[in-house]
């Protein structure tokens, strides 16, 4: 009798320690007082604005420091426009080229290929068509920064992911990289 | 579809007349034409599939309207010819005012498609073939999905057969008690006793509690092993190692960053100049899935994920950001996705990406683990502060390209009399610079 009993106790015990580990629950805390401060961390929900979330937009009308704005619309003939006149303001040397090198192989080269020929691993595998090569498009620096700015056609607006002045880095790259197909 | 072939067909039988030397001999002239026709046909689809990809795939779908209308069958809408002037430069027509032209461009919100002039009349035919093109069903493709489907049950009909088993165990069990029991009421009833053999266990029983050394070290064991286990069980307090939660949208790192590639840092672009890794914002998805609607990569039958649960995935996000697919166009009408954050730092560490990503060059994976090989992401390093502490100990400082502490670093070698600085060295043992 008393063995039973010791032994439905142990497997009880063993499937119980075994139930609390639940993976998609976070672990118990000991005393974590000072684990949350009163702020707001980042991304965080809050009903401290109308929509619920922490990260707000700025305010209409206000810049931040250092921002510099960007005239051409977003329109086809502001990409013309952009395309005729649009300089850059950085000069071609090996350091601008090679952090342009580098920004694209992250954004650009899952869609362009590494080598702008249009043979990105996502062509290559059929998940996404239509990438042109930049051989065979009449492209300038200012165009491809217009481009990375708003976007165009199937290809969306890289603006959140690179400043202002890697945009213009990544420009220069990609228009040696022209060069480079067309020789 | 049988325009294209004969004129392509046609184009080979006159090259052949022109290469072919009269004396060979009729039959073997036949057969050449037949395998020709084969490969001549296969050729063109193959020739304007490429070509679609490379310049049209960008606007059009074959059967669903994307920045342009669908194209499939597109060849029986239109006359031929007006097709090669379309499409080699539409907005001359639309200018010298062919109806049918302007008819589309209103249609289409005057959205200009690009004018392809490097296009030949022959690569034009080679892209209609490919959009008029009906693959035939593959007979395989049904049987192999069948086979797959029933490797899955195994597992599922494995797992039944061991419940039930336990089932009847406690059945067996169960009964055996109570037969027992019904029997001795029934012995003790009849007058019949049973006697136990008791006394063999108590005779081990007393002889080990007589033996004053067995009881000690079996007493300190005992406290040893709690002692371990408690331990053991404390230290993880608060430690959320293997943490796996259920997030809103089934988001598969596997098959973004493993299958496709993509960099970590398409999405999580603020790790290169910030503290944050940071979640991408939606906009950033919408970069890919504006194009990628639904889902044709592989499947895991076993866990449930088939194609059909990854569009239907997809279409969540399409959701949350307002994306009509009809349309195509954003409707405004937008919903924040409440992804659960596995990650988390006490507020009193101070921990930065940027420092460690960018500067110091470390590997994501070295903290993070194999991501590209996680359907659901989760935490795979303690992010206990012992772990930082232990990375400080033994990693060296990138020195090199680093123009900034040059100085600095060349003075603390000295110091120290090591050519590597290791991070504990420089001062990243330091409270405060962790600590707020
Ligand atoms: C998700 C895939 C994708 C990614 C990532 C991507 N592109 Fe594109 N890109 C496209 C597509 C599709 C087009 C063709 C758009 C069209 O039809 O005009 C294109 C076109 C272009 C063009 C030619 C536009 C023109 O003027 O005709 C340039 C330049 C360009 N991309 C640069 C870049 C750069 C630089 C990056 C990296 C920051 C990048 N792209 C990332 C898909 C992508
Ligand atoms: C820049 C995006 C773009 C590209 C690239 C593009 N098209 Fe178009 N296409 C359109 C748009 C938009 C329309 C609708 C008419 C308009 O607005 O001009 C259209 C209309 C058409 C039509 C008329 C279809 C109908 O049902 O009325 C045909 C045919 C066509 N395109 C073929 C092609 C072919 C072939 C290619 C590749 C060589 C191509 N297009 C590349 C945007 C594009
Ligand atoms: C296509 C976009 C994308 C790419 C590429 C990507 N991630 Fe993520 N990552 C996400 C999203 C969305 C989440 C939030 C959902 C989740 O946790 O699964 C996330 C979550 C994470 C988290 C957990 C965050 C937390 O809450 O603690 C880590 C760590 C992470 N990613 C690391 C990586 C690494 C390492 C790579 C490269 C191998 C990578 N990611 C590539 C989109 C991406
Ligand atoms: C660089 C391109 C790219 C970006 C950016 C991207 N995806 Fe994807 N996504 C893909 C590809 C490619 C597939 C696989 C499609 C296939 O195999 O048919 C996919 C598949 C999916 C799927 C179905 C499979 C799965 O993982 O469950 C979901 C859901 C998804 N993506 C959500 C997202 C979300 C959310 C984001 C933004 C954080 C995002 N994607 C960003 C390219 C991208
Ligand atoms: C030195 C170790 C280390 C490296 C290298 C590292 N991470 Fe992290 N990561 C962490 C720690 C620790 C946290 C928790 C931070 C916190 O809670 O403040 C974290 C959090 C995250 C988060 C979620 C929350 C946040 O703070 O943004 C994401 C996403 C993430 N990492 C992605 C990445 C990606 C992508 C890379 C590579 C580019 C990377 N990490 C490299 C240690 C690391
Ligand atoms: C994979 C190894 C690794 C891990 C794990 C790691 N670090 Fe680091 N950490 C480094 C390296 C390498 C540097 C040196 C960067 C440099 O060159 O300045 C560094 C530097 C730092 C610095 C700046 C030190 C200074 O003297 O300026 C801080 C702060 C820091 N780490 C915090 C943390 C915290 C907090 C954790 C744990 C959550 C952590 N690290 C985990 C590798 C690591
Ligand atoms: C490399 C970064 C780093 C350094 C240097 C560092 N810590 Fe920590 N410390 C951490 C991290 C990360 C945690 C959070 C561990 C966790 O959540 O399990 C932590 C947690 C603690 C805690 C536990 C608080 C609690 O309630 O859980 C104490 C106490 C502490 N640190 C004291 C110190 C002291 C004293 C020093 C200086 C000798 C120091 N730390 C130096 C990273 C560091």
């Amino acid at each position: 009798m008393k063995k039973i009993t010791f032994f439905s106790v142990m497997i009880l015990m063993s499937f119980l320690t075994l139930s609390c580990f639940d993976q998609s629950k976070p672990n118990y805390q000991f005393f974590p007082n000072m684990y949350e401060s009163v702020g707001y961390s980042t991304y965080q929900e809050s009903d401290a604005f109308a929509n619920g979330i922490e990260a707000q937009l700025p305010v209409d009308g206000t810049i931040s420091r250092g921002w510099v704005p960007y005239d051409y619309p977003d329109t086809n003939e502001g990409y013309e426009l952009a395309k005729k006149e649009l300089l850059s303001p950085l000069e071609v040397n090996d350091e601008n080229l090679s952090k342009g090198k580098e920004l694209y192989n992250i954004y650009c080269a899952v869609c362009h290929g590494s080598k702008g020929d249009g043979q990105g691993i996502l062509m290559k595998r059929e998940k996404f068509l239509g990438i042109p090569s930049y051989a065979d498009r009449d492209i300038t620096e200012g165009s491809t920064y217009h481009v990375l700015m708003y976007g165009r056609n199937l290809m969306g607006s890289h603006a959140s992911q690179v400043n202002a002045e890697e945009r213009w880095q990544i420009s220069q790259y990609v228009i040696s990289l022209r060069e480079k197909l067309i020789k | 579809m049988s325009v294209v072939r004969i004129t392509t067909l046609s184009k080979s039988i006159s090259n052949l007349f022109k290469s072919l030397v009269s004396p060979l001999a009729l039959n073997s002239f036949f057969v050449l034409l037949i395998t020709l026709n084969i490969s001549a046909q296969d050729v063109d689809i193959a020739k304007g599939k490429s070509l679609y990809n490379a310049n049209c795939a960008s606007c059009h779908k074959l059967n669903k309207k994307l920045i342009g209308p669908a194209l499939k069958g597109v060849s029986a809408k239109y006359d031929k010819e007006w097709l090669y002037a379309w499409i080699k430069n539409s907005a001359a027509m639309i200018k010298a005012g062919d109806e049918q032209a302007i008819a589309i461009y209103e249609e289409y919100n005057k959205v200009a498609m690009n004018a392809f002039p490097q296009l030949s009349n022959e690569d034009i035919d080679n892209i209609l073939a490919y959009t008029d093109y009906v693959p035939e069903p593959v007979a395989t493709s049904t049987t192999v999905s069948g086979a797959q489907s029933s490797t899955g049950e195994p597992s599922l009909a494995n797992d039944i057969i061991l419940g039930l088993l336990i089932v009847v165990l406690l059945v067996l069990v169960t009964m055996l008690y109570l037969v027992t029991k019904t029997l001795t009421s029934i012995a003790e009833k009849n007058g019949i006793k049973i006697d136990q053999p008791k006394s063999e266990p108590f005779s081990i029983w007393k002889a080990f509690i007589k033996n004053q050394f067995l009881i000690f070290s079996s007493v300190v064991l005992l406290l040893l092993s709690s002692a371990y286990f408690a331990y053991g069980y404390m230290m993880q307090i608060g430690v959320d190692q293997g943490y796996m939660p259920v997030q809103p949208i089934h988001y598969s790192h596997k098959i973004h960053s493993g299958a496709n590639q993509i960099e970590c840092q398409y999405c999580h672009s603020s790790a290169r100049v910030s503290k944050h890794s940071g979640i991408p914002s939606l906009n950033v998805c919408m970069n890919c899935h504006e194009n990628i609607a639904e889902y044709n990569g592989e499947e895991d039958l076993e866990k449930g994920y088939t194609k059909e649960f990854y569009t239907n995935e997809i279409k969540k996000l399409y959701k949350a950001v307002g994306w009509n697919e009809e349309t195509q166009s954003y409707t405004g009408d937008t919903e924040p996705v409440k992804w659960v954050r596995i990650h988390n730092l006490p507020d009193f560490v101070y921990f930065n990406h940027a420092q460690h990503v960018s500067v110091a060059g470390v590997d994501c994976n070295k903290c993070h683990g194999p991501v590209e090989e996680m359907e659901i992401l989760y935490q795979y390093s303690s992010l206990t502060m012992g772990w930082c502490i232990d990375c400080h100990r033994d990693s060296n400082v990138k020195v090199k390209d680093n123009e900034y502490y040059t100085k600095i670093h060349e003075e603390l070698s000295k110091k120290y009399g090591v050519e590597e600085l290791t991070i504990a060295q420089m001062g990243g043992l330091e409270c405060g610079k962790c600590h707020y």
